[in-house]
């Protein structure tokens, strides 16, 4: 659900990258980031939460509300809405708190 | 460590204007950026601003951040703007560590210092609402204006004050049809103009509306709203259903200034300015001599007065480190006139309640 059409911006997207999520191949831009990629490919439930295990998308989208964090090439807790989209990143949904590897 | 004459820490509006200001008087600043560009919240303004022609008026605030980050440059080396760098911590000796790319963690200790750090949004309680799909309504012109990705196809908007109506218009503009804007309040927070732009396009506005609950098992599917009474509870057999994918929320926003509180600042809670906020002189400096604040961290209002309250804060900063410019008074007074009429009216009476409350 990409903007193609807008009335006072326009969108340079940078070069096309390469990502998974959960495994899946995905593709989003440089200069976006992870938040704004996945949701561009429709996916909105980025982690469960600690105790109820609830599904979690992001809230704030400028890095105040831990909202959106996943696991990022291995690492726990990343900030989605704030990190830039690199290529060959593999992002994971986190379950609960993530375990440092 | 570093030792340094004056650090900033944000670079929303009043960050950029208080080191254009500070440099203009011939300090040397550097600004602290948590995000990986600067400008803060302006780079998804895409409505023109109100106000006066000092404050950019009928400019763009996308368009202002790059008006600002321009005039930063003609100080040359005098001005270091580190992005992606989080101030973290604010201790007694004036020393801020920072938080660099998410890895490096240095110390930084500065003689004075500006705290421009903004706000954050709230949220609302109502059953599901930490479903996915709902969202602050400033996140969504993030996702939308900044990367051009749409939030949904079809959204319920909690909110009709200034930040709920415009991000309603600018939904409609990326192609995403509003279902409906709500507001507890029993009429339209909103300026008119930006409210009317909204009823022309179609999208209904229900004052004394409010969110029963959200519906949904993965994401959002549907949100149940109802009319409330003038104590705000809720009205039995008023229930509407409403099919969206996206619900914002604009409820409002507080001061984010918690580093200002670390350092022992003096902070008072005034609902007039939307939460905890450090107390002041006339030329926001806090009880710490040497430590400022401006902007939405002393309080919310708009961008026009965070753009006043850093030119200001930058000015009188610059001053007590002795860069002392000839027009000092005349600049000094000019910026509080210019805060006296962003504050004038009906539209300021509470800013101005605010901030006789939170006055040193």
């Amino acid at each position: 659900m990409r903007i193609t059409q807008h009335p006072i911006l326009s969108f340079d997207r940078g070069k096309e990258l390469h990502f998974t999520f959960n495994g899946q191949p995905m593709t989003g831009y440089e200069g976006e980031t992870i938040a704004a990629a996945l949701h561009a490919a429709g996916v909105k439930v980025l982690a469960k939460s600690l105790n109820l295990h609830r599904p979690r998308g992001f809230y704030c989208a400028i890095g105040n509300c831990a909202s959106c964090q996943m696991v990022v090439d291995g690492e726990p807790n990343v900030r989605t809405c704030i990190t830039l989209l690199r290529e060959g990143m593999r992002v994971e949904t986190q379950e609960g708190k993530g375990r440092i590897q | 460590m570093r030792e340094l004459e004056l650090l900033i820490i944000g670079s929303g509006p009043a960050g950029l204007c208080a080191a254009i200001s500070a440099a203009a008087s011939g300090a040397r600043v550097l600004i602290l950026e948590r995000s990986f560009a600067p400008g803060g919240q302006l780079i998804k303004q895409t409505h023109m601003f109100f106000g006066s022609e000092r404050q950019y008026a009928s400019h763009r605030g996308v368009d202002i951040a790059g008006i600002l980050l321009k005039k930063l440059e003609e100080y040359g080396d005098r001005v270091e703007l580190m992005c992606n760098a989080t101030a973290v911590g604010f201790y007694e000796d004036n020393v801020v560590t920072v938080l660099k790319d998410e890895k490096e963690y240095f110390k930084i200790k500065a003689k004075s210092v500006i705290c421009a750090t903004g706000a954050y949004e709230k949220s609302l309680a109502f059953p599901n609402n930490d479903l996915p799909g709902i969202y602050g309504a400033g996140a969504v012109q993030t996702l939308m204006n900044v990367y051009g990705v749409k939030p949904g196809d079809r959204v319920l908007m909690v909110g009709a004050g200034n930040i709920g109506v415009i991000v309603s218009y600018q939904l409609l503009q990326a192609g995403v049809e509003v279902a409906a804007v709500l507001d507890a309040a029993p009429k339209i927070g909103a300026y008119l103009v930006h409210a009317s732009k909204l009823a022309r396009m179609g999208a209904p506005i229900l004052c004394s509306h409010t969110v029963k609950e959200a519906i949904g098992t993965d994401c959002l599917e549907a949100a149940v709203v109802c009319r409330v009474d003038e104590r705000f509870q809720p009205v039995p057999g008023t229930e509407q259903r409403f099919d969206v994918d996206v619900m914002c929320i604009s409820v409002g926003l507080s001061p984010l200034n918690e580093l200002l509180a670390m350092r022992g600042v003096e902070m008072k809670y005034v609902p007039q300015l939307s939460g905890s906020v450090p107390l002041r002189t006339e030329n926001c400096e806090t009880c710490i001599p040497g430590i400022y604040v401006a902007g939405d961290a002393s309080g919310i209002e708009e961008a026009s007065s965070a753009m006043a309250e850093g030119y200001l804060a930058g000015l009188c900063a610059a001053a007590a480190l002795g860069h002392v410019p000839e027009d000092y008074e005349a600049r000094r007074q000019e910026y509080l006139r210019q805060l006296e009429g962003l504050r004038s009216g009906p539209v300021g009476e509470r800013i101005r309640a605010g901030m006789k409350l939170s006055a040193l």
